[in-house]
């Protein structure tokens, strides 16, 4: 360990300054992990692809993974993103997501156990009830309640190792502010975007997840330009203008 | 080279199509739809829906002993429906390489079961590579064409549903062009008589004898040195296993049989300690601790395999941190504290489950309602119409495998007698019944019970995607050929009374289907409507009067997504059970409790409205509807 008392400033700043240095390259090195989650229908494979091209075309590797079948039928979708120099486990492990995009509040509750400590939680406060609320098996979930589980999971960041939850310990999670993926727009880390809503107003319920795309696009380091570069090759052509428009809102949605 | 995002399927696809690949067949099954869809995209190869496992074996083994480079793709339990022409193709070899992808679903994603097909490699001696990524996908795609041509054997190459379905980055390259050899007569091998198979047998022995020796130094097994802990692993768990053991000695295997003995045991000596990471089974953890690696080099001392890992479901990094706690502790590998994980999740509150639902304006929803509360035995089968067998369709007792509904409500029948008086009935999709109902309704026939089956006919492979099959006519090249009708298949197999319903009347529908169920002879109901999905359906949406609904829930018996039972106050976010749903009860008002229609994802299919007892259920006189070649076709 360093000893202040044997060293003069400029050695205690030039010391810090390569520990920072090291702990920003091992950063680096540590893949990005994007976890989209939504119900089967919603975008989430469009939104997760688009993502993914944008890494790639960034010149990084990249895996991406997701389930299709069974699930596509009304069930909870998920998408998990990485992205590095070099990925190898295609799945995102809990207590590491950097960024969890959820199209719908129930699953955003769900699957914030994957947020890291240091990680942003951005939701759509949309609603889509599962068939054991629509049948009355099971009672409706307020939009409150589900709104105080996001901010609770939130609410966990930062806290010291010693307090027993094991991703702030870990070597593998972010400290705040260094990621080099994550812009700085603003300090929050639970960001509710109203896309479901923006995309009725631009006349298309199903533009839900561009509008999203528009809102991540704050976080991360990607240009602006790529990401609608990306929309033009991977939206169907009659519909990239409207595409287009919904990222412009979502981005708008975002920025401070 | 370029770099492009592959799916594992769509890089099999590739792999396939630069390996000169002329000839592909499937079925379509999660997870391996896909590779067909993209391989179909490309020119040179000639693709299509074989109408079950089998067959697309069959037609692949057939262009293979055409000297064509065949392909033949199936979920792990297709193997099952492939698995004979699987072995009488390990005995005739391969004289164009024949390549067969099974993708296994550890998890069960999609499948009724976790079985693991690299003991078919085993068990029909077949060999059996496994890649961990999209790359490797491609790559040993190619490389399994080019040794089945050498060592003239099948080569059997297994995804997972993680390794299908999950994207990387893939360098691609072009095509490279195998001429079709042609045909040559050649009975000893090509025939599997007792008298030549016996000696195709010994001969297969030796082919395999060759490709183990060629296993030993070849470039599809590696090894990465690293600290005194050695991990040997295959498949997608080398992608878990090198981020959670970063420091560790990797014997990464690509082929996993026939096994790579002296390399096992050269790896084996040059570690303390031996870790076997594989998903469900302990294939390869067997045949290390057959070779008893500590007792040729006297180390390692230790082997851990299916001892701490689980033999059910898929792994991941969380898993293998939780279950080898000791050796991450020892290796001090990042988030070794797994048990906080666990509290991590647990402290999750109790969430209503989202348990996959059919679709609004689903047909077979219909058909369902008519189901319900019946005193009937219904043999279920395998699709998206499976989901009937669930709260609150509950119009289905069993799912077997495909085909299996038909064959089992004749069991039941046969067993049963009269001693029940539930009607026997079977229910399975039109596909299916195309992939394999039809043996059974013949044997139905045959041996004289009177089942009732319904062949519910959405026009489509629902559950994979919207694929094509007979009943469509449309074939995966494009080409359009006959419509092969369910009910004159019916009719030919000698059932004499076959009727068509249209779910979408439903009460009507429930109405034929009692008359029929009252009659004491086999029938089949073809339940026929286009998949809303597939045709995206997209009527007005229709609408609830609060005024005339009385909270009977009728409607919501049919299980539709779009419809939901409201109560109007007291929603407190907790939880608590409400009392199931009665149906058909109507006109027991429970005050403030109304059903609802979610309009953005009502596709007005009027199902509802039908049913309605209050008629309280309608759509706008404005709206205007879609055309009606919505109503019973396919998709032009």
């Amino acid at each position: 360990m360093f000893d202040t008392r044997r060293s003069a400033l400029g050695v205690r700043r030039l010391a810090f300054g390569i520990r920072r240095l090291a702990f920003v390259v091992r950063r680096l090195e540590l893949p990005m992990n994007i976890m989209v989650c939504g119900v089967g229908g919603q975008g989430v494979i469009l939104f997760s692809n688009i993502i993914s091209e944008l890494a790639l075309t960034a010149g990084l590797d990249v895996k991406k993974s997701e389930v299709h079948g069974m699930a596509q039928r009304g069930g909870s979708v998920t998408s998990h993103i990485r992205f590095a120099p070099k990925v190898y486990s295609p799945l995102i492990e809990e207590g590491t997501a950097d960024i969890i995009v959820a199209f719908e509040m129930l699953e955003a509750v769900r699957f914030s156990y994957f947020l890291s400590p240091s990680g942003r939680l951005i939701y759509d406060p949309h609603r889509i009830d599962p068939l054991p609320v629509t049948t009355g098996a099971v009672e409706r979930p307020t939009d409150e309640w589900l709104e105080q589980q996001l901010a609770a999971r939130v609410g966990k960041r930062g806290l010291p190792a010693e307090n027993g939850d094991c991703t702030a310990a870990n070597p593998m999670s972010r400290s705040e502010g260094l990621s080099p993926f994550s812009a700085s727009a603003g300090d929050s880390s639970l960001i509710r975007v109203p896309a479901f809503q923006a995309a009725l107003k631009l006349g298309n319920s199903r533009v839900q997840n561009t509008v999203m795309l528009g809102a991540i696009s704050v976080y991360l380091d990607f240009p602006e330009p790529a990401y609608r570069d990306a929309i033009q090759r991977l939206v169907k052509p009659k519909v990239v203008d409207l595409n287009l428009k919904a990222f412009s809102a979502g981005r708008a949605l975002c920025k401070l | 080279m370029t770099k492009k995002l592959l799916s594992g399927d769509e890089a099999v696809a590739r792999g396939a199509w630069e390996a000169g690949c002329h000839l592909a067949a499937a079925y379509p099954g999660t997870p391996s739809t896909e590779i067909l869809e993209t391989l179909s995209t490309y020119n040179d190869v000639y693709c299509e829906w074989s109408t079950n496992e089998k067959v697309a074996l069959e037609v692949a083994l057939g262009a293979s002993i055409s000297g064509a480079r065949a392909l033949a793709a199936m979920k792990h339990v297709g193997l099952n429906v492939a698995a004979d022409p699987f072995f009488s193709a390990a005995y005739i070899g391969a004289r164009g390489g024949l390549v067969i992808i099974t993708a296994d679903d550890p998890g069960l994603h999609s499948s009724q079961n976790e079985q693991d097909n690299r003991y078919y490699g085993l068990m029909a001696r077949i060999p059996v590579i496994c890649p961990s990524d999209s790359q490797e996908a491609r790559d040993y795609t190619m490389r399994a064409f080019d040794l089945s041509e050498e060592f003239n054997i099948p080569v059997l190459m297994r995804l997972t549903t993680r390794s299908a379905h999950s994207s990387s980055v893939v360098e691609v390259g072009e095509r490279h062009d195998h001429p079709v050899k042609g045909y040559e007569k050649q009975i000893t091998r090509t025939m599997v008589l007792p008298a030549f198979a016996k000696i195709l047998h010994a001969d297969l022995e030796k082919r395999l004898d060759r490709v183990r020796e060629w296993n030993e130094k070849c470039d599809l097994n590696r090894i990465e040195a690293g600290s005194r802990l050695g991990i040997i692993t295959d498949g997608v768990a080398y992608q878990y296993a090198r981020e959670v053991f970063p420091a560790a000695s990797f014997l990464k295997l690509g082929m996993v049989w026939p096994f790579p003995v002296d390399l096992v045991r050269r790896f084996a000596a040059t570690v303390e300690e031996l870790i076997v990471i594989e998903e469900i089974d302990p294939f390869i953890e067997t045949q290390v601790r057959a070779l008893n690696p500590s007792s040729v080099t006297g180390q390692p001392s230790k082997i851990t395999g299916k001892d701490k890992l689980p033999r059910t479901d898929e792994l991941s990094p969380c898993v293998l941190r939780s279950s080898l706690e000791s050796a991450t502790a020892k290796l001090q590998t990042p988030n070794s504290e797994s048990s906080a994980l666990d509290v991590r999740r647990s402290t999750l509150p109790e969430l209503p489950k989202r348990p996959p639902a059919l679709c609004p304006g689903c047909p077979h929803t219909g058909i369902f309602w008519g189901l319900q509360k019946q005193k009937l035995i219904i043999g279920g089968d395998i699709g998206c119409y499976t989901l009937g067998g669930l709260p609150p369709h509950s119009a289905m007792d069993t799912c077997i495998d495909m085909g299996a509904s038909v064959s089992f409500a004749h069991g039941c029948d046969k067993a049963l007698g009269k001693t029940d008086p539930r009607r026997r009935v079977a229910f399975i999709g039109d596909s299916t019944f195309f992939h394999s109902g039809i043996t059974g309704l013949i044997n139905t026939v045959y041996n004289q019970s009177n089942v009732v089956t319904i062949i519910s006919d959405n026009r489509t492979t629902g559950m994979t995607g919207h694929q094509n099959h007979p009943g469509t006519g449309q074939t995966l090249m494009g080409n359009v050929g006959h419509v092969i009708k369910p009910e004159e298949i019916a009719k030919a197999c000698g059932v004499k009374n076959v009727v068509v319903v249209d779910p979408y009347k439903v009460k009507e529908t429930r109405k034929v289907m009692r008359e029929i169920l009252a009659k004491d002879e086999p029938a089949v109901i073809i339940n026929r409507r286009a998949c809303a999905l597939h045709i995206k359906l997209h009527n007005p949406p229709y609408k609830v009067d609060p005024e005339k609904c009385t909270g009977c829930k009728t409607c919501i018996t049919l299980g539709c997504p779009a419809l939901s039972w409201e109560k109007v106050q007291g929603s407190t976010g907790s939880r608590v059970q409400a009392p199931e749903p009665e149906p058909s009860t109507p006109g027991t008002p429970e005050p403030r409790s109304l059903a609802r229609i979610t309009e953005d994802i009502c596709v007005g299919c009027g199902m509802c409205a039908d049913v309605c007892p209050q008629e309280a259920i309608s759509r706008s006189a404005s709206a205007e509807l879609q055309t009606p070649k919505s109503e019973t076709g396919s998709k032009p």
